[in-house]
Order: C-alpha cells, then sequence, then structure tokens
C-alpha cells in the first residue's frame, strides 16, 4: 500500500505523477515526494514501529516505495553508540555517535538509500541500474544490485581510494573510471542518464532515493527514546543528507511520533571542498562551484546539487556550518577510534572534528545532547591515515625478542 | 558555421526532439537569445525573470562550467559545444 501522492516541484510548486523523472519540466526545480500524511498518521505508531525488524523498513510508511520492499532488507537501524569517552575529550556531557560504518551490506549509509532506489528501480521496471558516485554508493549499489538480479553500472573518479575499487568490483558491476573529478564525473552521467534507459539511483531516480537518508532521524530519534537530540552533525556533500535529516525529525513530529523537532542540525564539510559552508558565512545566496582538493574524497562534490536547500535547512533548524582541514580530519579519525573503538572513514572524520569545533566555540552546549554522524567505514580510506599512526613491532619469535622490544618500548625509544 | 548546444531532455519537446541544435552567437547570452528565436519559449526555462541563468540550470563551454569562465558573458567560438543540465543530480 502506497501514501505517495506524486511529485511535486520545490521551486514552482508543479506536480508530477510517480515516475522516473527528477527535475521540473518547467523550471528545474528538485522534485520531492508528496506524502499522504493524514493516512499515515491513523496507522503509524510507535508501537507499529517498534514491533518491526530492526532496519530502514520499519518505517516504510514514510519511504517512497508502492509495494513491499525488496532490496536491501537488512539495511539500516546501526548503533547509536553512547560515547561517553569521546563526550569527555569534547567537554560535554552527552554524545552519540550514528554509527553507519557497520550498515549492510557495505559499511556506509548509503546503504539506506540504494535500498530504496533499487526497490524503486525494480518497481519501475528497469533492469540495468547505475549510479555516479564518490565510492561508496558505487560500492551499496554494486552490492544491492548483484543480490537484486539487477545489470549495474557504476561511474566514479579515476583517483579513487582502492579500498573504495575494489569495494565495487567484487561485486561485479561494469565499473567506469572517468578521468575527472566528482562533478565532471557527475556530469557525463546526466548526459548519459538522458539517453539510457537506465535507473541512476541519484539522477533520475533521485528523489525517491534521497528520501532513504530520512531514516538516520527516524533512527536516532527513536533510539534516544522518541525524542530529537539538542544537536546533530551531518557530513556535507550535494547537502542532500542533511536537508532529509531535518526533514526526517520534522516528519516524526508532524505525526505526532515526537512532540517538537527542536534540533539543530549542522553541517559539516572539509576546507578543501566546502562551497554551502562558505555560502552559509559569506550570508549570501549564491553558492560558487570550486575544485575539490581534500582527502574527504567521500564528500569532494564541489557543485553541490542541494546546497541551496542544505542553506534552508541550516536556517529553518538553527544549525550552523563548519569546515575543518584535511589534518584535522586525520586526528578526528584517530581520535574517535581512541575514544570510543571506531575506524571511520574521512567523513566521518569531518563530522568528528566539526563537531570538536562547534563545542570548542560554545555553540554546543556543555549540558546539550549531541549525535555526530559517522557515515562510512575506515577499513574503505586507508590511504588517509597510513604512515599517520603507528607501526607494528617487529620482532624474532622467541621470548628474549619480545622482552628486548617491550623494554625499548617503556624506555620510550622503540 | 555555430556552436553545438545539447539540450536536455525537458526542453526536448521545444526544439523539436532534437537532444542537438546549432545556435549562433559570441557570448553565452547571445546563444540563449539565438536560441529563443530558433525555438520560441525556450529563454523562460532557462532563464529567470530577470534574464539570469536559473540556479538550478548549469551550463558548460567544452565541458567546463560556465562559473568557472565568464558566467553569461563567456566568449564563444565557431565549433564549440555547449551542454545545459540540470544541476539537480548526483550526490546524496
Amino acid at each position: 500500500m502506497s501514501h505517495v501522492k506524486g511529485l511535486k516541484c520545490r521551486e514552482c510548486g508543479r506536480t508530477y505523477a510517480k515516475a522516473p523523472i527528477y527535475v521540473c519540466e518547467f523550471c528545474f526545480g528538485s522534485l520531492e515526494v508528496v506524502y499522504d500524511y493524514a493516512a499515515i498518521g491513523k496507522t503509524l505508531t510507535r508501537e507499529t514501529i517498534a514491533s518491526r525488524p530492526p532496519s530502514i523498513w520499519r518505517y516504510r510508511e514514510l519511504l517512497p516505495i508502492d509495494g513491499d520492499p525488496t532490496v536491501g532488507l537488512y539495511s539500516g537501524f546501526t548503533p547509536l553508540v553512547a560515547a561517553h569517552n569521546l563526550a569527555r575529550e569534547l567537554g560535554l556531557r552527552e554524545v552519540y555517535v550514528k554509527d553507519d560504518a557497520n550498515c549492510h551490506p557495505t559499511l556506509s549509509f548509503k546503504d539506506r538509500v540504494v535500498a530504496v532506489a533499487l526497490t524503486k528501480a525494480k518497481e519501475f521496471g528497469f533492469d540495468t541500474v547505475a549510479c555516479a558516485s564518490t565510492g561508496n554508493l558505487a560500492n551499496s549499489v554494486a552490492a544491492q544490485a548483484a543480490q537484486a538480479g539487477l545489470k549495474r553500472v557504476v561511474f566514479i573518479p579515476a583517483d579513487l581510494e582502492t579500498g573504495k575499487v575494489i569495494g565495487s568490483l567484487i561485486y561485479d558491476p561494469q565499473v567506469v573510471a572517468v578521468e575527472g573529478n566528482y562533478d565532471q564525473v557527475n556530469r557525463l552521467c546526466s548526459e548519459i542518464a538522458s539517453k539510457y534507459n537506465w535507473g541512476f539511483v541519484n539522477i533520475n531516480l533521485r528523489p525517491y532515493y534521497a528520501e532513504g537518508s530520512k531514516t538516520i532521524a527516524f533512527e536516532v530519534a527513536e533510539q534516544l527514546g522518541w525524542r530529537t537530540p539538542d544537536h546533530i552533525v551531518v557530513p556535507a556533500a550535494s547537502g542532500s543528507l542533511s536537508t532529509k535529516v531535518w526533514k526526517g525529525f520534522t516528519e516524526f513530529d508532524k505525526l505526532g511520533l515526537i512532540s517538537g523537532a527542536r534540533v539543530k542540525v549542522h553541517l559539516a564539510q572539509a576546507e578543501g571542498c566546502s562551497p554551502i559552508v562558505q555560502a552559509w558565512k559569506s550570508g549570501r545566496d549564491v553558492i560558487k562551484p570550486v575544485i575539490p582538493k581534500t582527502i574527504a574524497k567521500s564528500l569532494a562534490i564541489g557543485n553541490p546539487a542541494d546546497g541551496y536547500y542544505a542553506i534552508d535547512m541550516l536556517r529553518a533548524s538553527g544549525g550552523d556550518a563548519e569546515a575543518v582541514t584535511d589534518d584535522e580530519i586525520v586526528d578526528a579519525i584517530k581520535l574517535l577510534a581512541r575514544t570510543e573503538g571506531i575506524f571511520t572513514e574521512t567523513a566521518g572524520g569531518v563530522t568528528v572534528a566539526v563537531a570538536r569545533k562547534l563545542a570548542q566555540a560554545g555553540k554546543i552546549g556543555r549540558n546539550e545532547s549531541l549525535v555526530i554522524c559517522v557515515t562510512g567505514n575506515g577499513l574503505k580510506t586507508q590511504e588517509a591515515v597510513a604512515g599517520k599512526i603507528g607501526e607494528p613491532v617487529h620482532i624474532r619469535p622467541n621470548l628474549a625478542a619480545f622482552e628486548e622490544a617491550l623494554e625499548k618500548k617503556t624506555a620510550g625509544v622503540g | 558555421m555555430g556552436v553545438k548546444v545539447r539540450i536536455p531532455t525537458p526542453l526536448q519537446a521545444l526544439t523539436g526532439n532534437n537532444a542537438e541544435v546549432v545556435a549562433a552567437g559570441g557570448t553565452i547570452q547571445e546563444v540563449i537569445d539565438n536560441l529563443e528565436a530558433q525555438y520560441g519559449g525556450l529563454k523562460e526555462r532557462i532563464c529567470d525573470e530577470a534574464g539570469k541563468v536559473r540556479r538550478f540550470v548549469n551550463i558548460y563551454v567544452n565541458e567546463e562550467d560556465i562559473r568557472f569562465l565568464q558566467g553569461e558573458t563567456t566568449p564563444l567560438k565557431d565549433g564549440d559545444e555547449i551542454s545545459i543540465i540540470p544541476a539537480i543530480a548526483g550526490g546524496a
């Protein structure tokens, strides 16, 4: 049973029937899914949700599918880790990590959006799915399409981390490595999408796909005992995730599942690619594209499609936007690992570092609650920390050698 | 001679379903005006009321975003290839 009424242009309000389209034919504004909240409100309760299996699909009434979910049945419902050690380091009382570093099946939050996109692709009858990706999305599309029996083509910038390339190739898709940055890959894919009848998850399936990101907010609210945190820090590439996290909290409020969406949604970027942060800080309503130069390759989108909406979201939620340097990102990756035993990729380093910056600036109060989104796994971006962490002590296989090494270590030599 | 312009799907109804058309003009602005003369109604779709390119439309000259060049006044020469592409795509 579907609660989706259709699609609506966010700019001019024109409405469209459910179809694999993503921009308003008139003004090129983005299309947003329209739900029948009155109908959803009649059936969706905390008890109903809590009785369902732990995946994104426990919130299926608020996801844009018509039939039963068919792809990504185990995606989502990742731990909300009470991060006491990290909290102490940040000088805060109540800090949580929303840990999508272990999302099923490919260890990033993209498994949420791809589960929705591919379920929708099957509903629309596509036999081939594709995406433009900085890596994580390609991994998830390749894996979930393999399981769903769909043909798969993923487009990536040619300079991606090895872990992210292998993390796609293993699922036997066609991987197309484009000589250029993500924005160039994306432009090419827009042209390919208009010529080939494929389901491009982040182009012609984008209105549906992006809705999957709301489940981070749904889960956080449910895991906190049906309330919002005071603050949440979200990484931004295109800006879409931040807008959907905010939308998720407001939908829960609208349906009475929580009372009030009083949460500041903060946006985090790497300094080497921070067009949204720059626009926010300049106070001007113009987002100037940039050529990305950062180790946070998963966030390296210089021309953010949802940048304007991310700025709207910051104003609506009362959030702030900050950028951090590559060194701060690496420090934060190490900090999270050292304090909470969680190894995040560069994007998680960005959110942890921005959270620290906001706490130091007094923008997150000591007694306020904070959720930090960790959206991907560090094993995929090992290049970012290689050479900046310790190294193994090499010894011969006998006790004397071990004790000699130990002595050196305690003497501060080794 | 002139420049080649790739037309995005939503606008192809205005160009007789042609995905690629030829236009004349020494700048992006002039090409948009020339497209309007050839295919009435096209300009209001690409530009807002003030005549500026809409914020959700990206224009590229030989694969380079005009915002990295000189915007609407970017100079063009014969044989240049122009793409008009909706901005809303990619990422999440």
